[in-house]
């Protein structure tokens, strides 16, 4: 009985082929965008997260003010940075604080061989890849006694390694020339990928930060550095973390009551959490812009077979004149709704997985088709199926078998 | 002898933007198993609404129709759905078939509804095509043939669920005066293998194949005559 209706509603939709085409172009491109807005949407997240993870968690981040914006007496007075090595030494002293790691990094052109690349440089401590829990593929990392005699070694960056190296050479103990000054390469660190800004972070070079500011980087550095990154034991010390650092520091730099301090405390926890807030709340938005197609879709059924419900008014008439019972008319029609939609949904799934290998290819974005995406996609679209047919079809099952048979 | 149909005093009104109209008056009616009636009577005399009464198309306003013994002026929907699929054929002026389906489907929809399996359902069908003399041409569509073959197409369909009661509003009324004899030809051997038949007319030569005619005026019954005896089945 079951077959012998899904047959028919088969060759009622053979019936009119273009009709039933157009119908379904409704639900393949509500279904079509739903996945692919899904795709692109859980790719954001997906990358975003990825980035927040090669962070480092629980991180703060201590800026020296740029001239001229903390407005406080030592910028004013004209010098540069405001941090010190010794107020990083003073912050890690602080209770739950785990780790501090000073940096200071510029650009800088670098040359092995006939190769030069020009990156990004930090001068740091070794507790900086512990901050960020970064760890070597190859080789590695500096220790405190490099740091001490300023020795003249590097870790170096995935996509440093890829253009001055090339995949034959093997980097460690190789010389590469910073700034023309000669570099032996210690370890070659793991891939991060990007941060949150879109930056490439394994375009860089970590060298001992006393060698940075000995031999790279301007005088203005010879005792400060750009930034500390500090990092609290839990995500919960955190806060009073920020406040420790905050208050430590204006009372180091001597900053009155009342005074900007020389320095931004950010906490880059709560940054990355606003920025997953933010993809998602986008990949939301996506998701329901393209549910609003599906609903068009849907609608698109429900007029259609509306239509075919008062077109085939007499045929309606003819079944119940036979034996038909009020639900199979209401079967016929609704299977035909749900017929349509599901088909209309499986074109839709792989123009959507298509569409969003497309996006992926073209511009290089995260994209995640997920089991689930495609699951809720097929299920929304039967519901609309059902939803949208089920009046239709209730409307042809409820008619009277002589007016029905009567209608011309 | 069984009483196939029984109508007491049934009444049909029909509601119209001016009120009841009243259609049928003071009904009664008694038909045997196996007797051939023709229903005769002026245009507007109310015999198409008592054959959609009888067929379970429609209800009457009141009074007392049993068909093969059974109540059916107070079955439900789904009830008189069943009754339509298994206990009455009918046959309709216009045909009725399903013009995007081939004959064989035709033939073999009620069955659809009765819960038959396809290969029984297309045996059965075919079965009865070769019956009706159309055994051709099971897959053709409706118009793809002539007018008189389609009433055997639509009568092959009325019987494919062996029926008591054959039921047919002007079988012949759209068919010419040759094509007509040769349907109710069909209906005579139809009645002699035992089925009842009630069959409305306008022509009296058609009529004349009957074994009784009723003559509807003004939606009462006005006379009742037999011209044979019912036939004994075969
Ligand atoms: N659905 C309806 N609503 C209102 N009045 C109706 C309806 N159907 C039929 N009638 C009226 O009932 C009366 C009987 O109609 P019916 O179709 O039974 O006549 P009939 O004897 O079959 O006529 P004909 O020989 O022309 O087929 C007519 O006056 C008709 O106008
Ligand atoms: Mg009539």
């Amino acid at each position: 009985m079951f077959s012998a209706m899904l047959g028919e509603a088969w060759h009622a939709m053979g019936a009119n082929r273009l009709r039933t085409f157009l119908t379904m172009l409704g639900m393949v491109i509500g279904v079509g965008a739903v996945v692919l807005m899904m795709a692109v949407g859980q790719g954001a997240q997906y990358s975003v997260a990825q980035s927040i993870s090669s962070m480092g968690s629980n991180l703060l981040i201590v800026l020296s003010a740029p001239p001229g914006m903390g407005g406080s007496a030592r910028s004013a007075s004209g010098s540069g940075p405001s941090l010190t090595i010794n107020d990083s030494e003073a912050i890690a002293e602080l209770d739950n604080v785990s780790g501090v790691a000073p940096s200071t990094n510029s650009s800088a052109q670098v040359i092995y061989g006939s190769n030069n690349w020009n990156t990004s440089v930090i001068g740091t401590t070794p507790s900086y890849l512990d901050v960020r829990s970064w760890n070597l593929v190859e080789g590695y990392a500096f220790s405190d006694s490099d740091i001490r005699s300023a020795t003249r070694v590097a870790l170096i960056g995935q996509t440093v390694a890829k253009n001055l190296f090339g995949d034959d050479i093997d980097p460690i103990g190789k010389t590469i020339r910073i700034k023309q000054s000669p570099f032996v390469v210690l370890g070659v660190l793991d891939r991060k990928g990007q941060n949150l800004d879109g930056r490439d972070q394994d375009d860089t070079i970590i060298v001992p930060l006393t060698t940075a500011q000995r031999k790279l980087f301007g005088s203005q550095f010879s005792t400060t550095v750009r930034m500390i990154m500090v990092q609290a034991d839990s995500a919960k010390a955190l806060p009073f973390v920020e406040q420790d650092v905050n208050s430590l520091l204006r009372q180091r730099h001597r900053i009155r009551e009342g005074s900007d301090s020389d320095f931004f405390v950010r906490n880059l926890t709560a940054l990355a959490d606003s920025a997953a807030e933010t993809t998602k709340t986008m990949s939301l938005l996506l998701g329901a812009i393209a549910s609003v197609s599906l609903l068009v879709g849907g609608i698109g059924i429900m007029n259609i077979m509306l239509v075919s419900v008062t077109e085939r008014t007499r045929e309606i008439g003819i079944r119940m004149a036979i034996g038909a019972r009020e639900r199979d008319i209401l079967m016929q029609f609704l299977l035909e709704a749900i017929v349509i939609s599901i088909i209309g949904c499986l074109i839709g799934i792989v123009i959507g997985v298509g569409g969003a290998l497309l996006v992926n290819m073209l511009t290089q974005a995260a994209v995640v088709i997920s089991g689930d995406s495609i699951m809720i996609a097929f299920g929304v679209a039967a519901s609309v199926g059902v939803f949208f047919g089920f009046y239709p079809a209730r409307m042809a099952a409820r008619l009277n078998p002589i007016e029905a048979l009567r209608y011309q | 002898m069984q009483n196939v149909i029984v109508v007491r005093n049934l009444f049909k009104d029909y509601v119209t933007a001016a009120g009841l109209f009243p259609v049928l008056k003071e009904v009664e009616l008694q038909i045997d198993k196996g007797d051939y009636v023709a229903i005769m009577g002026p245009s507007g005399s109310g015999k198409s609404t008592f054959m959609n009464i009888l067929g379970c198309l429609d209800k009457p306003s009141s009074g007392e129709y049993i068909l093969d013994g059974h109540h059916v002026d107070k079955l439900e929907s789904d009830d008189l759905a069943k009754v339509r699929n298994q206990t009455i054929g009918f046959v309709f002026q216009g045909f009725n078939l399903l013009s995007r389906s081939n004959l064989l489907d035709n033939v073999a929809l009620p069955l659809v509804y009765t819960g038959v399996e396809k290969e029984e359902r297309h045996a059965r069908a075919r079965q009865l095509l070769e019956k009706v003399g159309l055994g051709k041409h099971v897959d053709s569509r409706p118009n793809q043939i002539s007018g008189g073959q389609q009433q055997r197409v639509a009568i092959a369909r009325a019987l494919i669920n062996n029926p008591r009661l054959l039921l047919a509003d002007e079988p012949t009324g759209n068919l010419d005066s040759k094509t007509s004899e040769e349907i109710m030809e069909l209906f005579g051997n139809l009645n002699r293998e035992g089925i009842t038949i009630v069959v409305v007319t306008h022509e009296l030569d058609i009529a004349a194949h009957a074994s009784r005619q009723v003559r509807f005026l003004d939606g009462r019954i006005v006379e009742d005559v037999r011209t044979h005896p019912i036939s004994e089945p075969v």
